[in-house]
């Protein structure tokens, strides 16, 4: 069995206006984990509790085999955390920083920095105080980086970067990975750079995890169907459709349980499949998020 | 996604970029490489490796096959695939037989004669 590098297991935990219900989590060595979720979701509490910032009412925390909080001096030393709000020294350049952090942490590899600064376009002499939000983001992955860490917990790391700068930064993830003894989790709205690059999936809304599952096999599932629909017949109703639209005599059908069987269903019942389409992580997103909201009513 | 990467590889073995016998890139090699992750290029290697485009030997990486004739048979299985959807849209738009073949060959007198 493959080593996990974080896992939750059952993680409540209450705040006045919010709550975190029975959160779990798995994330094995060597994968990349996007964590996406609507705001307010609860992913940068998530993210506090992995880092031991917060401590759950309930559960167990274990990121890199150590429990957490217990234990965080121990795991910290080995994780690179990144969050959006994280300060540095706004009259400091971004050397003092690399100095700093290097008087730190003794697994500091200079080389990787220096290629670091090169790729991402970064003047090490620079004022952080002048520096711009993007350009202030990329310096903090720098100097969690080059410490080259076991695993990346980062926040949504690629929000507020212009399309040059985020596929940098993409493929500077990708670069970690290489190691397959290093994992990442990042969080982010963006599905496009998740789709992208993550191994497995983990959508979140108002505090619970909707779904979690390697990413293949989520984009599988999920079809939309379009169906003609003869004279005066209805639709059969399948519980494999989450959500069904019709207009006139054409209607589409979303489900997150695709089979050949299914269209065959539709078939059989003198229903004309006219298309099946993949949906884009996207449109399977919302369409996740709303499902699980009306259930929640119900 | 994996389909595209599918495509690609396809691709590169047809024009023969990619020999029969060649040892091509590990499955995480590759995944940084394009930036995608390693999952969907795992799932392209499987789906080749079913179609007997690529072997994987354990421990070993991964070798384009050493079928003979590889490249011809990927380029006919490419044309198959516009054959048969040229086929589905003339169904679609009522068209005769007749009507599809003129059609095939009023584009091939069209592209022949763009060609000179």
């Amino acid at each position: 069995m493959t080593a996990l590098a974080i896992e939750l297991r059952s993680v409540c935990k209450q705040f006045p206006f919010f709550a975190l219900e029975d959160v779990s989590l798995r994330l094995e060595e060597g994968q990349i984990m996007g964590f996406v979720g609507p705001n307010g979701a609860g992913k940068s509490t998530t993210i506090r509790i992995l880092m031991g910032l917060i401590k759950p009412a309930s559960g167990e925390v274990n990121v890199l085999g150590l429990p957490m909080p217990q234990q965080q001096a121990e795991a910290k030393r080995q994780i690179g955390f990144v969050t959006d709000d994280m300060a540095l020294f706004g009259n400091a350049t971004l050397a003092w920083h690399i100095d700093f952090v290097r008087a730190i942490y003794p697994d500091w590899d200079g080389a990787y920095a220096k290629v670091l600064l090169d790729r991402f376009c970064l003047n090490p002499l620079q004022m952080i105080k002048g520096l711009s939000h993007g350009v202030r983001i990329k310096a903090l992955l720098l100097l969690v980086l080059a410490r080259r860490p076991r695993l990346l917990i980062l926040d949504e790391p690629t929000s507020g970067l212009d399309p040059v700068a985020r596929h940098e930064v993409l493929a500077e993830f990708m670069n970690v990975l290489r190691d397959d003894h290093r994992s990442i989790l990042f969080s982010s709205h963006n599905t496009v750079d998740v789709e992208q690059i993550s191994d497995c999936i983990t959508f979140i809304d108002r505090g619970r995890i909707i779904e979690s599952s390697d990413k293949e096999k989520f984009l599988e599932g999920w079809r939309r169907l379009k169906l003609d629909l003869p004279e005066g017949a209805g639709l059969p109703i399948l519980k494999e459709a989450i959500e069904i639209s019709t207009q006139g005599k054409i209607a589409t059908v979303t489900t997150n349980a695709y089979t050949q069987e299914l269209e065959a269903r539709y078939t059989r019942a003198g229903i004309t499949v006219h298309a099946v389409q993949r949906m884009t992580l996207e449109e399977l997103f919302v369409a996740n998020v709303m499902h699980s909201r009306t259930e929640r009513k119900s | 996604m994996y389909l595209q990467i599918m495509e690609q590889i396809r691709h590169r073995v047809a024009i023969g970029d990619w020999k029969p016998g060649q040892e091509i890139p590990s499955i995480r090699a590759l995944a940084v490489a394009l930036s995608i992750s390693v999952i969907t290029v795992k799932r392209a290697y499987l789906e080749l490796e079913h179609e007997g485009v690529i072997s994987t030997r354990q421990g070993r990486g991964s070798f384009i096959s050493e079928m003979v004739d590889l490249g011809e048979s990927l380029r006919k299985q490419e044309l198959e695939r516009h054959l048969v959807a040229a086929v589905e849209t003339a169904q679609l738009m009522g068209l005769s037989e007749k009507d599809l073949e003129a059609r095939l060959r009023n584009m091939q007198q069209k592209i022949k004669g763009s060609k000179r």
